[in-house]
């Protein structure tokens, strides 16, 4: 800065430029060809239900596919020989905000294959639901559970949809999107209002596992969490012991 | 006057065949009939304020007599919403959000953040900066093993390894000190670069934590490993297969100890981690004492690359000559123009990404630390994701824990190496 060479002030105006080439936004579009062979395998065998896809920050491939179909797209990545995405990574979800459409993201590992894909699968606001992979991993129970809390993606066939990390009982909605705001929806007097007038024993009650108990033998993996607890009742008003209401 | 003699149909001491294996389990099941004591189940409240919980944790738990039959973990006591407080700050003002999730590990977390951050944006740091990374991650990784061999004897009923654990844990908090001004919250690192470069005397600090600490490893060792109290508690508790651990999504060394290989330093290697010679430890049956194994032998691998970072260690600049990306000097920004200006458009704007998104994770301490950021072509991220590896790491603890008894519950627990900062977030 101080030796007296010619400075470019190009960038004031046009705003910072990334270092490195590859993260240009050309190198975006469809149609460049994707460094994941898994990509042109699902492109081959799901066709019309992969939709694009795309490489991000360099190296890392992309595709965006049918939400629809999601359960057999992860599914076969999952068990074809060829693919062994065993490991699930990650699964979130990102809200772009300005009506766009939500993406859930599915980030895999395979672990014998030391490969990498993102998948993507994008739900409009308005029909924010898809099918739960808790099948394919286990480990997609509470991540599930996060997004579904933080962002209201309901995952069909959840054996246990609840909210996980902010209370049941959570009134203003589901923060991470981007029309909450930041302090949340309810005044500060609302809120220090509900905290004051909160019963603790709403929380210490422990019969979500008398609940639950039943829940896996008397209703099948479709219901929601809602009806998960009347049937359990139900279940329960048909043995007699009537103790779970 | 009569007496008669009462004794114990199990003994208390656990019997060891030759080579300190273990023979009889203290919980092998009573030999006598069982009395008719009825079916009910009784509900167990553990936490969320509970020592052994290792933070706010609070597990439900339905016990049949001692045995449980089901937990279920409630968390979210400490969510502070760091993901939706990253959408309203610039990427560096990020960088102290971070190390308040892992405290246990939180330079781990500094650099996870920064470098998925460096690699959406395409920068490239220094090699000073990427040596001295290393060096950071690899002494916090020893640090949180630290944390967790000492709660983790005091669980299984040892008292003494917790003392000697954080006799070596406070050398490396005045290390964190002497490099960050902070114990814990070090926010030592930015994009492009570090905080400031090391401390005079800093490296000489960490080369004589690293030469101390075998021989206290190799204390607390002897007083464990061969402990008949310490494998009648870990072994065969906990156990899962490894097909089970890869589909619950487990990593770190809860992965590694059913047996599966899988460390992103050596799978998906970042920083030149390839070119260390270290080794990654993986157990054969999967129980809590096979965690324990990895874990000792994880901090002794530990030494071995930070012995190589310290010998490897590059002069040169610490951060990155690019006055986008770092902050001038003081002197520059008192007495050069442009400094001024690449100092103001900095601080005022901060530095955009471009639109994209970008999925990183590293080898944290306490498994895969994931980071998955979005940019928007502007100076702050739609979306900041971080992947905790304790969050999922606990969503297992039901599987593990049923059918092993209330005591056996706590040890578990102990044996995952959970941190609530990062899984309430």
């Amino acid at each position: 800065m101080t030796d007296g060479s010619p400075v470019d002030f190009g960038w004031v105006a046009e705003g910072v430029r990334p270092t490195a080439e590859a993260a240009s936004p050309s190198a975006a579009e469809e149609g460049v060809p994707p460094g994941n062979p898994s990509v042109t395998a699902l492109r081959e065998h799901f066709l019309g239900d992969i939709f694009r896809n795309e490489v991000c920050a360099g190296d890392q491939d992309v595709v965006y596919v049918n939400p629809g179909r999601i359960v057999e797209i992860l599914g076969w990545l999952h068990r074809e020989p060829d693919q062994q995405y065993d490991h699930l990574a990650d699964l979130t979800a990102v809200d772009y905000g300005g009506g766009k459409p939500l993406e859930v993201v599915y980030q895999l590992w395979s672990i014998p294959r030391r490969s990498a894909l993102r998948v993507k699968c994008e739900l409009p606001l308005s029909g924010l639901e898809i099918e739960t992979v808790t099948g394919i991993w286990k480990g997609a129970d509470w991540l599930e559970r996060e997004v579904y809390d933080l962002f209201g993606v309901r995952f069909r066939g959840h054996p246990d949809l609840r909210r996980i990390l902010m209370p049941e009982n959570y009134a203003e909605g589901h923060p991470l999107r981007k029309d909450f705001p930041m302090r949340g929806r309810f005044s500060r007097a609302e809120q220090t209002r509900r905290a004051l007038t909160q019963d603790p024993e709403d929380d210490y009650i422990p019969g979500e596992i008398a609940e639950r108990v039943p829940q896996t033998a008397a209703a099948g993996p479709t219901a929601t969490s809602g009806d998960v607890v009347g049937a359990a009742r139900e279940a329960a008003a048909a043995d007699g012991g009537g103790e779970v209401s | 006057m009569a007496t008669k003699t009462l004794e114990y149909g199990v003994s208390r001491t656990p019997e060891m065949g030759p080579g300190g294996v273990l023979v009889a389990s203290p919980t092998d099941p009573f030999d006598a009939p069982e009395p008719e004591l009825g079916s009910e189940t009784m509900l167990v409240n553990v936490g969320p304020q509970h020592p052994a919980t290792h933070g706010v944790l609070r597990l439900v738990v339905e016990l049949d007599g001692e045995t449980v039959v089901k937990v279920v973990p409630r968390i979210g006591y400490l969510h502070s919403s760091f993901e939706k407080l990253g959408e309203y700050r610039s990427w560096n003002q990020i960088v102290p959000l971070t190390d308040r999730m892992d405290y246990l590990a939180p330079l781990i977390y500094n650099c996870a953040y920064v470098m998925a951050v460096e690699k959406l944006m395409g920068i490239e740091v220094t090699d000073r900066c990427r040596v001295t990374r290393v060096i950071c991650m690899e002494m916090d990784r020893i640090f949180s093993h630290l944390l967790w061999l000492g709660t983790w004897s005091i669980d299984v009923g040892a008292f003494t390894p917790f003392l000697y654990a954080f006799q070596q844990r406070e050398k490396v908090y005045k290390l964190h000190e002497a490099l960050t001004g902070a114990r814990i919250t070090t926010s030592a690192t930015r994009i492009g670069g570090m905080m400031a470069d090391l401390p005079e005397g800093w490296t000489r600090g960490v080369r004589d934590f690293v030469n101390h600490l075998p021989a206290t490893l190799d204390e607390i060792d002897g007083l464990l490993k061969h402990n008949a109290i310490h494998i009648g508690r870990a072994q065969g508790i906990g156990a899962i297969s490894a097909e089970e651990a890869v589909n619950h999504g487990l990593t770190g060394a809860n992965l590694r100890a059913s047996g599966i290989p899988y460390d992103v330093r050596k799978d998906r290697p970042y920083y030149g981690y390839d070119n260390y010679d270290f080794e990654v430890p993986i157990g054969c049956h999967g129980d809590c004492y096979d965690r324990y194994l990895v874990r000792m032998e994880e901090m002794r691998q530990s030494i071995r690359i930070l012995h190589q970072a310290l010998d490897g260690l590059p002069g040169g600049p610490m951060d990155l000559d690019d006055p986008r990306v770092t902050l001038p000097s003081k002197t520059d920004c008192m007495s050069d123009m442009e400094s001024m200006i690449h100092h103001f458009k900095l601080v005022t704007e901060g530095i955009p990404a471009p639109a994209e998104d970008c999925w990183f994770s590293v080898e944290g301490s306490k498994g895969e630390l994931g980071m998955y950021v979005v940019g928007d072509g502007g100076p702050k991220p739609v979306r900041w994701r971080i992947r905790p590896p304790s969050f999922v790491n606990l969503s297992a603890i039901p599987a593990l824990a049923e059918g092993h008894l209330m005591a056996d519950l706590i040890v578990i627990n102990a044996s995952l190496d959970i941190v609530l900062g990062e899984i309430d977030r």
